[in-house]
Parts: C-alpha cells; structure tokens; sequence
C-alpha cells in the first residue's frame, strides 16, 4: 500500500466552477478521475484512444478527449463537463435543441456532442453546413446517421442569435 | 389517430440525455464493488491441455472462475445447447473465454490478466465459407451446416427449360459487420448462493438474460432478476452476447460470496468477442423473358455462423424469406444454409440476414436487366410485387401496396433521369477523374418474429395505473435509443385519452414487467406497442365496467379520479394483454411456406455516388430513401431510425472492413474499423408513404430494420455505373475498387498479374 500512496500525487483543478482537489496517479487519464474520483460520469468512454469523442470536456476552453488527457496536465486547469452546462434546471440552449430537434436517441455520444456544438457555436455562431460537418467530425454517433444533429446544431444556433438579439445590439453578443 | 400518435413529442428520457444524468451501466457503483475481466483463447481452434497461473502474481488476492466453478451447466442455449459460458476441454475460437478474474483493482487485474496461461494443442482450422462447405474439417456434424432451410415455389426447372428465357448467373458476397454502439458491454451482478442473481447491465432482451442465467445456477425463476439499464445502442448486438457476459459477472460474484461484480469491456475486447453480422455468399440464377418478366429464381444462400450455433438458424431464415425480394416471380428455389467456422460467432445485427440476401439480389438484378437490354428501374417496375400478388413464400399481399408509386417519387425526388444524362456526359471526359454515379433498391423487410414466431412467443404487456391516474407501461421491451419509452407513452396516452405527462414506461426489470418478447425483429413498435394499446383500452374498460368512469368522454382529473376510487376498492389496477395472431397468418415450418410475417415495410431507395479514379475512393453524396412502414407513431422518431440506418448501411457498403488473421479481428480498434462520421454521410432525404396497417398500433408497421436492407445494393450498384466495373463484394474499400478496375483495365495489367 505504501508504494501505491507514493506514486499519487495531489491535483487541484476547478470543474464547473469549483475548485477540486485528488489524490491520484500523475499519468491517470483525466477521463477516470471526473468520472470515478469526481463521479461526474456523463463524460463516457466509447473508445479510449481519441477517436470517438464521447468523453469530451472543456479544458481551459478549448474542446478536448479527456481519454487522452493525463491528470497532471489538467492541473490548475478550468474544466467544463456536461454536467456543468445547465443553469440549475434551465438547460443551455444546444441541450434544448437536442430533445426538440431529436439529436439524441441512446444518448451515449450526446453529453460529447452537445459539448461540441457549444464548441462549433462559439466559434461559428451561425455555421454552415460544411463548418457543421468539419465541426463534429470528431464526435462519432451510431445511432442517428447525423442528419438530426445536424438539425439540432442550426436550431441551437437559431435560438442562440435569437435570445443575443433580444438582449439588445451587441450587448449580448459577447 | 389520436393526440399523440402521430405527432413528434420529445423524447420521454431527453433531459436525462441531454445532461449527462442518464446512469449506463458503467456509471453505476455498488458498495464494495470490485472488477471482473476474461483470459481468452489465443488460437482459434484446439484442446486444452492445461492452465498455468504465473507465481510472480499473488493470487490469491483474486477471485478466479474456471469452467469447473460452475455450478449449474456451463451452457448458453440460444436454440442448441453448444455454446459454453467458459471454454473447457475444446477451444473453437480465438477470443474465447476460458478464465474469469476479479480484484478491487482495475489497473492490477488487467496485469495479471497477462499473467494467465492457456495451454492448447492446436487443432485444424477453418475461417470461410467455401472451405466450411468443403467439409475437409469437420467443426460441426456430419457437414459443418448448422441450419438448411429449403424454400420452393412453382417449378423452377421446367421454367428453366423455356426456350423464351434468358439466364442470367452472380455470385455476390458481404464481409462482417460490427455494430459498434458507442457504449461498449457492461454488466453489474451480485449473485451468493441462497440468495439468487441480479444483474443489472446494458442489453437488449431482459428475458433472453434471465432464461440463460437460471441453467447456469440451477436457479428457479424467482431467484434471477435481470435489469436493464440505460443502453447505449444494441442494434441487436446486445441480443445475445449479454447473456454470456452476465453469466461471467454473475460467476465471479457467486465465487467471491456475494460481493457486487462489474465487468466493463474496452473497446478492443467488445470489438474482437462479441458477435458481428454474418458474412454472406449468394449465388443467383434467373430466368427472364426478353422484355423483363421474371420467370424463374434459383439462389444458394450461405451464412458464416461462426463457432456456435447461437442464433444463426434465425438470422438465416429471415435471410432466406426475403432473397427473393419484393417480386412477383412465379418459380424460386431457395437453398439457404448457416455453416460453421472457427471465427467468433456471428449474430444479430439490424436486418438479421435479409441485407445480405438483398444486397445480392439488387446487385444481381442491375446485371439482370443489362442481359435484356432495360434499364434498371424499368425491370424492377415491371415485376413489382401488387396486392393480390404471391411471395416466394407464396404469401398473398392482402394489404393495400404502393411500392411502384413509391419507386417512381424516389427517381423524380433524386433526380435519376436527368442526373444519369449529366453524369454520363461528366464520365465521359477524361479529364474528369472523379466519375459519378446513380443506383437503386427496390426491397421490402417483414415485421415482427417470422411465420409462428410470435404465437410461440405470446408475449405479454402490463399497464397499471397508480394514484392521481399516473400510469406505468410495464414490458420487457428495452429503449436502446429507438424511441421504446416515447411511443409506448405515445398510444397508452392515446388510448387511455390521458396526458402523455401521466404515462411512464417501467424500466425493464425482470422482477417487475412481463415477457413481452425481445427487443428485436422490428416488432417493438408494431407488435408490442399494439399490446400496449390493447391493455390501455382494457383499463380504461375496466373502470367503466367498474362504474367510476362515466361512458363517453371524460377529464383527466375524471380519470384520475375514476383510478383513485377503483384503487381505494379494489387495492390494484393494473392490466395484461396477450399476443393475438392477425386472422389469415398461416404459417407451415416444415415447408416454408405461407404467411412469412403479419405485414411488411415496403421501399425504395435512390443513391448518388462520386468515385476518385485516382484514390479509388467511393463517396455517397446524396441518398434518397422513399418507404412505407404504415401509420408514422412519432414522425422524428421514425426518420431518425431511417437516417441512422442508411448511415450504418453506408459504413458497411463503403468504409467497414473487418480484417480477420486465423479468426481474429486484426482491427479491433476505432481507428482502423472505420464507421462514418459527421463528414462522411451525405443528406439523407427521408420520405413516408403511410398505408395503415390493420392490425399494427393505429396502423405501424417496423421501421428499425428496413433501411439498413438496400443502401448498400444502391450504392455499388451506383458505383458501377459511375465507373463501369462491377463490385460483387461489399464493402467496397478503396482496394477492392482498385482491384476491380485493374482487373478490368485489360490485358498487359493481367499479364502482369499472372507475369
Ligand atoms: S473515449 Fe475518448 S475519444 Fe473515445
Ligand atoms: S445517439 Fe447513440 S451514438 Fe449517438
């Protein structure tokens, strides 16, 4: 046991707006740690090797695998996962978007892909199809064959603008 | 209809989705949980002479399962008792399991996994179909044919004999498929003796789970509780295979005392154990008058079951109904046979055997009307199935039937005659090294468990109602993303004449909701979900029979006041329906003939495609999927099952290889067994024609198989008349276009070849 102790190390980081302290491996994968140390499990596993997508976070802002992030490089970091997104019980517009245009079916690939599209939006706030495309192309889903994705990234879109511009010229745009 | 059938409504579990909330099976812990993982076989086919467990591991921190712990019979029974849950004696596959370890550790039980060894002499090999046939290794009986199926209609050889046919030969193979759901399989058990088993884990047919685990303990009934929790995806991968690994989960709990067991596989291990779709060959011959009338079908159907038996006699049946497609032709002979191989074994996946038979006779009928000069959606046009018309099972279409309409609407809403006289202009300029394309499909996907199937099954659905008239559908029919949870609410809504609000499904909970049959086969919607309707009205009868709902119309608080005063009476209410077989479905097994399925989904499909002659890659770059599945319960819904079944069709007609070494799959990974993504699949353009059927729910037929039937026969039928060779395999990598167009390129390339 005492070897064990040895190799851990202490880590603080902030998720969701707070801040968080493990014990844990250096090289343990940040995916493990939200998800077994932080039990924030609506970041999955689909592969393990970066290719599907399904345990994307936000790590300092930017889109990342969190399959292929080792723990000590998140340190200090601020993380968003999906449980982060809703605002108490009022979801992000994207999460909306996802139940109204249909974007979800088993839902595995959806807490990665909503989290993409929030991504993709911030970066194209009104996208087209081909920067949709380029977009989730990291994100891979089984079950909807994209088109109801696709619907649900330009309804978020439509709701996102729509709410900026009732909130008054540029004001909200920022 | 009714409020709800017909309308999109949101998905009953989307918030949970859409948040993360939603708890699949890995992000469930129990107190005191430890891991479990399987040692597997190295060699495909051998005797086991020993195991050796290496003494650098202290293992008696572990908790070990060989096939000798078994305390019931170590059998999985899907149709013959073959396949054990844990390898002794005989190994027949590579990746098969033979010992089962558990630790509170997962990164310590992954090494010593390493640290086990199985000690096999090696045994003869066979990993395809052609030698399988050839019987120089027996695997399995006297031939190595797990199943044959011979179905006939009208005289074949006489029709043969006419001296005003051509006849036209193919032969067409498919390669396995992997399903790859997104979440990998996953099981939780806690089982001790004196105590029972539970398992909780990702699945598709709770009842399938429980009939596998009682055998394995020697458990009555009552004692194996099988739970299912949130799936994400099966597309009949998770079928059967849950069952094997339940089993194992269940095992090391029952060893370790009673201590809650989570087996989780990664992706490599899902990928390279768990069941795929049958590799297929089909060889077709047809006799055809010289102005296109179908007079005669002679098909060799074979299945690559794999090492076990499993369900491959299903898969091949369903494969066999439906090689002669949506045509009238008065004489077929089909011979469909499963065989056995030392590959892990293949099992359900969307479609269950008729894509490979339609991928062979929609390739097949292109190089068919070629032979007498019509073009492609003329020949078909011409020998379309009508009401009033016969199967090859000699089944009469007795409903209304639209699918010359429906093939006519595909063509005009694709474009097909103008786009076929641009691209042959396109092709034609050499300076154009991208070719294009255009291919259809003409096919048809019964509903529901073949011939009796669903007598035998007579499967069973609960609605009670609670206080405040809050109702719960009780059925052991699982949400794997298709909408189970949605629609059910949707019809008991309806019938019930409630709030959609006020209607929960149960989660399925083998303690809990009845054997409404297994998720698969495309019957959740059309024949459960009539159940559902069925038991709803009955409640609502119930309580008028009962007097505390008024006859005619009434209030959702007049419901609930109605359930609250039953239930003050009575204590319950709650309400079972059986399974009734539509009058005329007549069905003889022994020789295969009559009413094959209670109602088929009917459609055509149109896809477009570009070919690089340089890269000789294929891109589907516009599909047009036209289809009857009778009355639409959640229109969102059923167009998100087309379009997620055209996309996985698309992977198998173009991108999905499975790279099999002596039995093993070689890419076990994501990055090298490629599925399409957000870049790769082209508009799906997705259209209903809506004959109701009589006897579905308000008129619904399946939907969940259907599209995965004729994308892939479309698409190289349309790379074939992008670049002039044809493709007879799917799925067509870039090396196999290569290949193809080399060995057309003429003779200094075969030359060189044979040099
Ligand atoms: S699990 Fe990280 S990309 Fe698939
Ligand atoms: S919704 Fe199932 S994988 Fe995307």
């Amino acid at each position: 046991m005492a070897e064990v102790a040895f190799g851990k190390v202490a880590i603080t980081f902030t998720v969701n707006g707070v801040e968080r302290t493990v014990e844990t491996y250096p090289m343990a994968r940040l995916l493990d740690v939200l998800r077994e140390e932080l039990r924030l499990t609506g970041t999955k596993e689909g592969c393990g090797e970066g290719e599907c997508g399904a345990c994307s976070a936000f790590v300092d802002g930017k889109l990342v695998n969190t399959c292929l992030v080792p723990v000590i490089q998140a340190r200090g970091a601020t993380i968003e996962t999906i449980e982060g997104l809703a605002t108490g019980d009022e979801l992000h517009a994207v999460q909306q978007a996802f139940i109204d245009a249909g974007g979800a079916q088993c839902g595995i690939c959806t807490p990665g892909m909503v989290l993409a599209t929030v991504a993709l939006l911030r970066e194209h706030p009104d996208p087209n199809e081909a920067q949709i495309r380029e977009g989730l192309a990291g994100n891979l889903c089984r079950c909807t064959g994209y088109i109801k994705i696709f619907d649900s990234v330009a309804t978020a879109a439509r709701a996102i603008r729509a709410r900026e511009d009732a909130s008054g010229h540029g004001g909200g745009a920022a | 209809m009714g409020k709800y059938v017909g309308q999109s409504m949101p998905r009953k579990e989307g918030t949970d989705k859409v948040t993360g909330r939603s708890l699949y099976v890995d992000d469930i812990v129990l107190d005191g949980m430890i891991h479990g993982t399987t040692v597997r076989s190295a060699v495909p086919h051998g005797r086991i002479t020993g195991i050796r467990f290496d003494p650098a591991i202290p293992w008696d921190e572990f908790v070990i399962v060989t096939a000798a712990d078994v305390p019931g019979e170590n059998v999985v029974t899907m149709l013959i008792a073959d396949q054990p849950f844990l390898a002794h004696d005989v190994i027949r596959h590579p990746d098969e399991p033979v010992v089962l370890l558990a630790h509170p550790d997962k990164h310590l039980l992954a090494a010593a996994r390493e640290h086990v060894h199985i000690d096999v002499d090696p045994l003869p090999t066979v990993f395809d179909i052609e030698s399988s046939l050839q019987c120089n290794t027996l695997l399995f009986g006297a031939d190595n044919v797990f199943k044959r199926f011979d179905m006939t209609k009208g005289d074949v050889d006489a029709a043969f004999a006419r001296d005003d046919v051509v006849i036209v030969e193919g032969s067409y193979e498919t390669g396995a498929q992997e399903q790859m759901y997104i979440e990998p399989m996953g099981m939780i058990a806690v089982a001790a003796p004196g105590q029972g088993v539970t398992v909780w884990g990702s699945l598709q047919c709770p009842y399938y789970v429980h009939k596998a685990l009682k055998p394995l303990f020697g458990l009555p009934a009552e004692q194996v509780r099988v739970v299912q929790t949130v799936t994400g995806g099966g597309f009949g991968g998770k079928e059967e295979y849950p069952s094997i690994l339940a089993g194992h989960a269940a095992l090391l709990s029952w060893k370790a005392g009673g201590v809650p067991v989570k087996i989780i596989y990664d992706r490599a291990e899902d990928l390279a154990c768990t069941t795929k779709r049958h590799p297929s060959r089909t060889r077709h011959r047809t006799a055809v008058t010289r102005d296109g009338e179908l007079v005669a079908m002679d098909i060799d159907f074979v299945l690559d079951g794999g090492a076990y038996a499993t369900l491959s006699a299903v898969v091949l049946s369903r494969g066999t109904i439906h090689a002669c497609g949506p045509y009238r032709c008065p004489n077929a002979r089909v011979v469909g046979r499963a065989v056995a191989t030392n590959l892990p074994p293949h099992g359900a996946f969307r479609g269950f055997g008729a894509p490979q038979s339609i991928f062979a006779l929609e390739r097949h009928l292109d190089h068919v009307a070629r032979a007498v000069g019509l073009p492609p959606e003329e020949l078909r046009r011409r020998n379309l199935l009508n009401r009033g018309d016969t199967t090859a099972t000699s089944q009469t279409i007795e409903e209304a039937i639209d699918l010359g309409a429906m093939l006519d609407d595909a063509l005009n809403i694709a474009g097909w005659a103008e786009k076929k006289a641009a691209f042959a202009v396109h092709n034609a300029d050499p300076a154009n090294t991208t070719k294009k394309g255009m291919g259809l499909a003409t096919f048809f996907h019964g509903s529901g468990f073949t011939g009796s199937g669903e007598v035998y099954l007579a499967s069973v659905v609960g609605v009670e109602a609670g206080p405040g008239g809050h109702v719960t559908v009780l059925a052991a029919s699982t949400e794997i993303g298709q909408g189970t949870n949605t629609i059910f609410s949707q019809i008991a809504a309806d019938a019930l004449r409630i709030p959609y609000e006020l209607v929960e499904v149960a989660q399925p909970d083998t303690a809990r909701v009845p054997d409404s049959g297994p998720t698969v086969a495309s019957r959740t919607c059309m024949v459960v979900g009539r159940l559902v309707q069925d038991a709803s009205e009955a409640l609502v009868s119930t309580l008028r029979d009962a007097t505390f709902l008024k006859a005619g119309d009434y209030t959702a608080e007049q419901f609930a006041g109605a359930v609250d005063a039953y239930l003050e009476r009575f204590g319950t209410l709650r309400i079972y329906s059986k399974y009734k077989q539509p009058p005329g479905v007549v069905w003889d097994d022994k020789t295969y003939r009559g009413a094959a399925y209670a109602a088929f989904g009917w459609a055509a499909y149109v896809a477009e495609v570009e070919v690089d002659t340089l890269t000789y890659s294929a891109k589907v770059t516009d599909f047009v999927a036209v289809q009857d599945i009778g009355t639409l319960i959640n229109p969102q819904l059923a167009a998100g099952q087309v379009e997620g079944g055209v996309a996985q069709a698309i992977g198998w007609a173009i991108y999905e290889g499975v790279d099999w070494r002596e039995g093993h799959m070689a890419n076990n990974q994501m990055t090298n067994y490629i599925i399409p993504t957000a870049a790769d699949v082209p508009p799906i353009r997705v259209y209903f024609h809506s004959v109701p059927f009589s006897y579905g729910p308000s008129g619904a037929k399946g939907v969940g198989e259907l599209p995965m039937d004729g994308p892939a026969p479309a698409i190289l039928n349309a790379i074939e008349d992008a670049i002039g060779v044809s493709i007879r395999r799917a799925p067509a990598l870039p090396e196999d276009i290569m290949e193809a167009v080399l060995a057309a390129a003429g003779p200094t390339t075969s030359e060189v070849n044979h040099g």
